[in-house]
């Protein structure tokens, strides 16, 4: 048994309503919805205007920030409208509204063929920054900046996180299973543009075709393939590297502090897709499931797409669901609307039917220190909390380490109070963020 | 459903996480009560008619005060959750078994409206409530708090005192006398058959309810293992000094089941609201609540010092969790 990381915790992983269904590929959308900003970083800027005929994979937003990720055409067709448009992280955001022509047409010179092995690093950070690749496990950070580590931070092992730990989600699972040499040549590529060696794929052991499966196609290439306790968070960058390599990633630190990179699975296949072929990141994997609806599937899905054109490809809901998630159920955000874009970091749409959520009513803290326990970053929960109410940020972040929080809910979790602790510790975030923005 | 039914955007938003553990206040709160009542009834079978008395009067009248209380101050009515109920039962199972029953009323009432609602609720209390209901009566009834049942010990010695109280005004030997002989001693003491407070007597149901509680994991097995192992360590080294004049003459195995050591130990010092919220802490709390107990034992007025042991280390709780943090991840030391 591998040595595991302190605290975290074991919820039912529901994902029996997905994990043996292969991946189907969604139809084209009437419209795709395609937000600006699909990424942690920069926003781009839209280079095509009302009425502009466009072909898939086009370019149709970027920006000259070295932090950003560029955005394409995910079908062919006529651009209806350029405007405000629901976003499902940032509340709003830019769209580009491109109407279907039902051709599905290629941009010229797509796809190419291309050998990935006479490319020069350089070469691969360039294409893979075109292709405009994020990380798809929900983080959504720009691939190229993570294949480009300063000088100064040595880095030794690149890590495929391959640990899919929030409940429900089986896209990676899928993958896995379906596109294992796309994963194999993703990850070679980066191991080759990091100049590192070691290679470690982590698989949480609930998976455990996907681990035969991954020891089979990476079989030969020297990296590893891992089977990983299964407990959350154990896909936590943090934690992922604590148990892989038995180093801390320092408070406040990256993992390259560590020299260690860390990607997802879904990021490896768009890498190797860009590098290989020239396609830029436009369609993706996810799952949609929850109780409500219908048939529960993992699929394929193109950017832009509406979370409403998904789940009525999954048969629609059978009952009123009563939360929609983006993402997984521990870190996913809850939705007011399904008519929502899918973007490049849509990992899972979760419908929620009554009582599958599980709230409860808030009490007071009775210090059972069961949060302490399951906090994987050996934080005190409750006293953030308790701090959080009393509006006492400042406290929060000098004296109990606000900002290491990686607010992976385990906390809540596990609450018998049900106390909203990542609530209260996102709040603290915000307003000192806040306070340090108005010095 | 049909699809003119679903609302669609009438959707529940919260902040993640969107699942949570089936663990509640009122589970915790009810098992632990659960675990406790073989050790009550045994006290009521034991002691009789007046003792079950004094922990009904006193269960009903914890929740009747919980009641009143958030009824008038327009709080949310939380007598459900099983915590009154708690206070009730832990109060009384450490009262006299001949006391007045509406004593333990006055018992409760102190426990519920002062030292729990007055400090802001559960939660919020420094102070286990119902060790503060006990040292209130205490100071009230002197009397009524330390009569004890007269009772037949051994073949033919009546006595009306608690082997602590024994120990300390007629010293080792006496003790021994009563009960015939030192095995018999532990036997009845392991059995719950001596004289004490209702609750606190039947060693044997009480390591089984706290062994529950462990398995459950409500309780860290830490605190009523160093708490107990305190004492008896404590008591070894020390309790046989003045009669015996040496070291290590004491009788640890009659400290560990004297008094309200167990009930104690398994119940009280793992109050989770009123002790520290880290393992490290709690240890410090059980270690510290062992010593108090056996300075109290062996030097202080009281025969017996579980309860004020337990409420001195409350005070420290707030001041132990501020120095005592976990080991957070990524930072060295
Ligand atoms: S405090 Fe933050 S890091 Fe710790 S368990 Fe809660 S959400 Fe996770
Ligand atoms: S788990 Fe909830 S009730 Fe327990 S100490 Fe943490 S915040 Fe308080």
């Amino acid at each position: 048994m591998m040595k595991s990381f302190r605290g975290g915790i074991h919820p039912n992983d529901s994902k029996s309503y997905t994990a043996d269904k292969p991946v189907v590929t969604a139809p084209l959308p009437g419209k795709a919805i395609i937000p600006v900003q699909q990424h942690a970083g920069a926003p781009c800027a839209p280079i095509v205007a009302k009425g502009d005929l466009v072909k898939k994979g086009q370019l149709i937003a970027t920006t000259d920030a070295f932090v950003s990720a560029n955005v394409h055409a995910s079908i062919s067709g006529k651009v209806a409208d350029i405007g405000e448009y629901p976003h499902p992280i940032f509340g709003t955001c830019t769209a580009i509204v491109i109407e279907n022509d039902g051709q599905d047409e290629w941009v010229e010179g797509l796809p190419l063929k291309r050998d990935w092995q006479t490319l020069s690093a350089d070469e691969v950070r360039k294409i893979i920054r075109e292709a405009g690749i994020v990380g798809m496990g929900g983080a959504t950070f720009p691939t190229h900046v993570k294949m480009a580590p300063p000088a100064d931070k040595k880095i030794d092992v690149f890590i495929l996180n391959a640990a899919e730990c929030e409940p429900y989600l089986t896209a990676d699972h899928r993958m896995m299973l379906e596109e294992g040499d796309r994963i194999v040549t993703g990850v070679k590529i980066m191991m080759k543009t990091l100049g590192v060696t070691k290679g470690i794929v982590g698989i949480e052991d609930n998976k455990k075709d996907s681990i035969e499966a991954m020891t089979k196609a990476f079989a030969g290439t020297g990296v590893d393939v891992v089977g990983l306790p299964t407990k959350y968070p154990q896909g936590a960058e943090k934690m992922l590297i604590a148990v892989l390599t038995g180093k801390e990633v320092p408070s406040g630190g990256l993992p390259m502090d560590v020299g260690a990179v860390v990607s997802n699975v879904g990021t490896a296949a768009a890498v190797c897709d860009a590098v290989t072929q020239g396609i830029p990141l436009i369609e993706r994997v996810t799952t949609i499931s929850g109780k409500a609806i219908k048939e529960p599937k993992n699929i394929l899905v193109r950017v832009g797409t509406t979370f409403s054109d998904a789940i009525d490809f999954c048969g629609g809901f059978v009952s009123q669901p009563e939360k929609i998630i983006l993402g997984g159920p521990m870190m996913g955000t809850a939705q007011s609307t399904i008519d929502l874009p899918i973007i490049k970091g849509t990992s899972g749409i979760l419908a929620f039917a009554e009582g599958e959520a599980n709230t409860g009513v808030e009490s007071p803290c009775i210090r059972c220190g069961r949060c302490l326990d399951a906090c994987p970053m050996g934080l005190n929960p409750s006293m953030l909390s308790i701090l959080g109410e009393r509006d006492l940020y400042h406290e929060a972040k000098e004296d109990y380490a606000l900002l290491d929080c990686i607010e992976c809910g385990s906390c809540v979790y596990t609450c018998p109070a049900k106390r909203n602790i990542v609530q209260y510790i996102k709040y603290c975030k915000a307003q000192s963020r806040a306070q340090s923005a108005a010095k | 459903m049909a699809e003119e039914k679903i609302n669609k955007e009438l959707f529940n938003v919260s902040i993640s996480p969107h699942i949570r553990s089936k663990e509640s206040i009122s589970k915790i709160m009810w098992t632990v009560n659960i675990t406790l009542l073989p050790a009550a009834l045994f006290g009521a079978y034991y002691f009789g008619l007046n003792a079950l008395m004094v922990m009904v009067v006193g269960v009903l009248s914890a929740v009747l005060f919980e009641y009143l209380v958030q009824k008038i101050r327009k709080k949310p009515i939380t007598i459900a959750d099983g915590s009154a109920v708690l206070t009730g039962l832990l109060l009384t199972m450490c009262l006299p078994p001949t006391l007045p029953p509406y004593m333990a009323a006055v018992g409760s009432f102190i426990a519920i409206v002062i030292a729990k609602h007055a400090m802001g609720g559960l939660g919020q209390n420094i102070f286990n409530p119902a060790h503060i209901g006990r040292a209130a009566l205490m100071v009230s009834w002197p009397v009524a708090m330390t009569t004890w049942s007269s009772m037949t010990t051994s073949i033919d010695v009546v006595s009306a005192a608690t082997p602590l109280n024994m120990l300390k005004q007629q010293g080792y030997g006496a003790l021994i006398d009563t009960f015939g002989s030192a095995g018999n001693m532990y036997q009845a003491m392991f059995l719950g058959f001596r004289n004490g407070s209702i609750g606190e007597t039947c060693t044997v149901l009480l390591i089984l309810g706290g062994l529950f509680l462990i398995y459950k994991g409500y309780v860290n097995w830490q605190v009523p293992v160093i708490m107990i192992a305190t004492v008896a360590v404590g008591t070894w080294a020390f309790g046989g000094l003045k009669e015996f004049g040496t070291l290590f003459s004491g009788d640890p195995i009659f400290h560990m089941m004297a008094g309200g050591l167990i009930i104690g130990a398994f119940f009280m010092a793992t109050d989770m609201v009123t002790i520290p919220i880290t393992k490290k802490g709690q240890i410090i709390f059980a270690l510290g609540a062992g010593i108090l107990t056996v300075l109290i034992r062996l030097k202080g007025g009281y025969p017996e010092g579980v309860c004020y042991a337990i409420l001195l280390m409350n005070c420290l709780t707030p001041l132990i969790d501020r120095f005592v943090q976990p080991k957070k991840f990524g930072v060295r030391g």
